[in-house]
């Protein structure tokens, strides 16, 4: 196997495992089964310390293991992961990812500083053993059993008579004298244990059995014949000369006696050494290659029950892991990426299929191409699934965040979150975990005030911070909310006033004000901490979430709180479109977007016209592009939602809804807002996306420029999209 | 039209020549409102028909749309109007010459109209002359050197320059409608 590759996926995993083992620890608080947090803290630890021996990489090993015992021991019930802990055992997944990003940069050999960083952890970690009696070993060279040899050059018969060899006129006796003929008996033992109690005692049975070590140049074979008489008779089991312990170990597993007693028997005529069969027993429980050897050095006590159960536990960890591993698989994310391209293509390539199909009106073409289509939009639909991935993990990354600000503050936060289960694609989620941090670090710094100043206003002293996902039209809204003070309206006026954002005197809405802290350079704390108050915080926020083609917006009521939304599309590759005809030109509308079609009707010379009692604003296309071609006789409306606000747009010609594979426009139509993107039709022909939000966003701007700054701050109220 | 009957009309050029010869000698004539240019055959990938393309609202003229070119959009630019003269008319003979510029981090496909291909001509190095100072017709900083071709002074375009996304972006971002490319006629010298 490529060492390299197999680092590489080391590295990997390890993160993973940090992951989980952060979000364990943060929860442990709350959590119902103390004892399963407990147990998938240490399993990280226990991974990690497992990988990093095989890759020879001692610094990582040695810390991990003074962690994994703490751990352990905690696994015991011995010591209480709480309180000073907590954060003690972030620290160390702190310093063993660090380790990890040093491996990943190549670094596979300890440095001084970094051992200088793990050393004071260590200490502290040290600190909570010796509270316990668990032996802290270090970690031995791992010898697995097998390679273990008895240095005794004897071979080892066990013997136990059947119970009538007497009727059947054998002499026990006679075998061993036989026995000894063939060579030297170096020790033997007389097992007596089967004798039952005199009353019930038959002097015509035999319940002898021997443990002998007998010294010889002869071959197996040879001993048993000596046995040949009886072999029907005994149970006999005979191991060569310098047999690995794990054989001895099985040798006493299967006899029926005791096992402890057994073990000294095999020491006392001399087959091992008391420190071989300790030695032996003790890597057995180890490995544990079998509950039963387990249960049975339990028993003899000949194990201390923390080193066995840590074993079994392993037996269920490597069960667990190798069930998971069947469920899931890595896929490089280039492969992924190259499949929904070609699944574009696929689907690019049916619809043209469709087109001609419709056009020779043959009627079993036309059947097998339907067939034919379900299964593409099947294939597509699984294909992008591949990339979705649920925006937990982003919301977990945030609960250590929360964590460590709330400590560093010395606020105490909890963190709620909702809708973890939301998916949105893969591209989008590792682009949005910084803006999101920003807002909670926000929503820690400057929503929620201090203990006594909650307490003054009669809030309880612990603050929440919360995130919320969920779908809403094609779009994925993220909102981070807290029970803090909310936004102070007349703070901000005055700071925007003398940055001069705003002309002193004039009147502006709740929403407008709100507006203003996404400026540039905006802060109104009052004292800069080091988590935020620089003023550098929002407005990179809206910048990074604009360049999704998102938008965020933020609410506040004073003394209830904050909540910032954020609104992302979930930017798929493929996208469902209704294709609209404007002049000569098809556009193509995201199906996810359009609530409905209607035919065009108009309030007398109005640019908005009545759905079921309520006023539809239109944009024009035609006019707003200035597209060649007449306008059509049969216009239309297609009603679109966004942000809770419809818009009708009105088109020439509603030409109907097609699966369509977003194609990226050249960056020179960077500089188009309306068109979102590009797709080819059947026909081989280009349409362009439109991006509805961004032409109702320009629509409203043109009307603002228009009516003049009175009406301006009603319509941005509008373009804010307003927490629910 | 249909897809196959497009694929058929495009005349692929050489695509391997680009590996052969690494220094450039030979060179795609076309004409752009009755005056002779000349690109590196490098630099082109194919020359297909004028069909239909797709407009882009609200770009400048000079950048007249897209057309799907093999799966993937291209946008299509009027050369004639990048360089500050008047749209060039569609007829029989105008083609899209599809070329392929950036640097090779960011390579992109970008057409080009002109009025007619003419032909694909070697010329030696010795026949190529650097671009004047002033005197051509279009800026200088898009000229790579005039050629001389029967007699005549040829510009050979450096169509990297010419074409080159932070230029075109910046024509972009200008005012939807504003004339075209304005620094061009600025900067044209008389």
């Amino acid at each position: 196997m490529d060492i390299e590759r197999a680092l590489q996926t080391f590295i990997v995993e390890s993160r993973e495992l940090l992951a989980a083992m952060d979000d364990a620890l943060l929860g442990i608080e709350h959590t119902q089964d103390l004892a399963e947090s407990v147990n998938a803290i240490f399993r990280a630890a226990h991974t990690i310390k497992g990988s990093a021996s095989l890759f020879s990489l001692d610094y990582i090993v040695a810390f991990t293991h003074v962690l994994e015992s703490v751990l352990d021991a905690a696994r015991e019930g011995s010591v209480k992961i709480s309180g000073e802990l907590v954060p003690l055992l972030l620290s160390c997944g702190d310093h063993i990812g660090a380790l990890i990003d040093a491996v990943e940069a190549g670094q596979l050999e300890a440095d001084e500083a970094m051992l200088q960083l793990g050393a004071p952890l260590l200490e502290r970690l040290r600190a909570y053993l010796h509270a316990t009696p668990l032996p802290v070993t270090l970690p031995a060279t791992v010898r697995s059993v097998d390679s273990l040899a008895v240095d005794n050059d004897c071979w080892h018969i066990s013997l136990r008579f059947g119970r009538d060899v007497l009727k059947n006129r054998m002499d026990p006796l006679s075998f061993i004298r036989h026995l000894g003929k063939l060579g030297t008996i170096t020790g033997i033992v007389t097992l007596p244990d089967a004798i039952p109690p005199a009353e019930e005692m038959d002097p015509e049975s035999c319940y002898l059995g021997f443990e002998i070590a007998f010294n010889s140049e002869i071959d197996k074979a040879a001993i048993e014949n000596a046995f040949e008489f009886v072999r029907d008779d005994c149970a006999l089991q005979i191991l060569p000369p310098k047999s690995r312990i794990s054989e001895y170990i099985r040798l006493i597993e299967e006899l029926p006696e005791e096992p402890a007693q057994l073990g000294e028997i095999l020491v006392k005529c001399g087959t091992l050494t008391a420190q071989e069969l300790d030695a032996g027993l003790e890597q057995q429980s180890r490995v544990a290659s079998g509950n039963l050897i387990g249960a049975i050095l339990l028993e003899q006590g000949a194990v201390p029950p923390a080193v066995l159960e840590a074993a079994l536990a392993k037996q269920h960890q490597v069960r667990a892991l190798s069930v998971q591993d069947a469920r899931s698989l890595r896929v490089d994310a280039d492969k992924l990426d190259r499949l929904i391209n070609l699944v574009g293509e696929l689907i690019i390539a049916a619809a043209s299929v469709d087109l001609i199909a419709r056009r020779t009106r043959n009627v079993e073409l036309q059947e097998r191409n339907s067939t034919l289509s379900d299964l593409v939009e099947q294939v597509r639909d699984n294909a992008l699934q591949l990339r979705m991935v649920k925006i937990g993990a982003t919301f977990s990354r945030l609960k250590r965040v929360v964590y460590d600000v709330a400590r560093e503050l010395g606020k105490d936060i909890e963190l709620q979150i909702s809708g973890e289960d939301t998916e949105l694609d893969k591209t989008v989620v590792e682009k949005i975990g910084d803006p999101l941090m920003h807002l909670v670090r926000n929503a820690i710094d400057h929503g929620i005030g201090a203990h006594d100043v909650r307490a003054g206003r009669g809030k309880p002293a612990r603050g929440t911070v919360a995130l919320n996902a969920y779908h809403d039209s094609g779009s994925i809204v993220i909102q981070v909310s807290d029970d803090g003070a909310g936004l102070n309206r007349d703070k901000i006026l005055a700071k925007a006033v003398e940055r001069g954002l705003v002309e002193p005197g004039r009147n502006l809405s709740d929403a407008e004000i709100c507006d203003l802290v996404f400026e540039p350079g905006f802060s109104t704390a009052e004292q800069v901490t080091n988590l935020s108050g620089r003023g550098v915080g929002m407005d990179v926020v809206k910048r990074n979430i604009t360049a999704l083609r998102g938008s965020v917006g933020i609410a506040s009521q004073a003394g209830q709180g904050t909540t910032v939304t954020v609104r992302l599309p979930l930017t798929l590759a493929i996208i469902n479109g209704f294709q609209v005809g404007v002049g000569n030109t098809v556009f193509v509308v995201p199906m996810d977007m359009i609530e409905e079609c209607i035919a065009l009707s108009l309030e007398d010379g109005q640019e908005f016209t009545n759905l079921r009692g309520q006023v539809l604003p239109l944009i024009r296309l035609h006019a707003l592009f200035d597209v060649e071609g007449g306008v059509g006789s049969r216009q239309g409306i297609v009603v679109i939602k966004h942000a809770g606000r419809r818009t009708g747009l009105v088109v020439d010609a509603l030409l109907g809804e097609f699966q369509t594979v977003i194609k990226p426009l050249s960056k020179i139509f960077s500089s188009v807002k309306c068109i979102s993107g590009s797709t080819i039709l059947g026909s081989g022909e280009v349409a362009l996306i439109l991006d509805a939000p961004a032409l109702v966003r320009q629509a409203v701007m043109r009307d603002t420029e228009r009516s003049g700054p009175a009406a301006r701050g009603s319509d941005l109220a509008g373009l804010v999209p307003v927490a629910a | 039209m249909n897809a196959g009957a497009q694929a058929q009309q495009r005349m692929v050029v050489a695509p391997k020549a680009r590996w052969v010869e690494p220094r450039q000698s030979q060179y795609l004539t076309f004409m752009l409102s009755a005056e002779m240019f000349a690109i590196g055959i490098l630099r082109i990938k194919e020359i297909i028909e004028y069909d239909t393309l797709t407009v882009v609202p609200m770009m400048p003229e000079c950048i007249r749309g897209v057309i799907n070119v093999r799966g993937s959009v291209v946008p299509v630019i009027d050369l004639s109007a990048r360089f500050g003269r008047s749209l060039a008319p569609v007829s029989k003979r105008t083609c899209i010459v599809i070329v392929e510029v950036g640097a090779a981090s960011e390579r992109q496909d970008v057409g080009i109209i002109v009025d007619a291909v003419n032909q694909v001509l070697d010329i030696p190095a010795t026949d190529i002359e650097p671009a004047p100072p002033f005197g051509a017709k279009i800026r200088t900083d898009f000229i790579e050197g005039m050629a001389k071709i029967g007699g005549r002074f040829v510009v050979i375009l450096d169509i990297n320059h010419v074409l080159s996304i932070e230029q075109t972006e910046a024509i972009a971002a200008v005012e939807p409608g504003a004339p075209a490319a304005p620094a061009s006629s600025a900067d044209r010298m008389a």
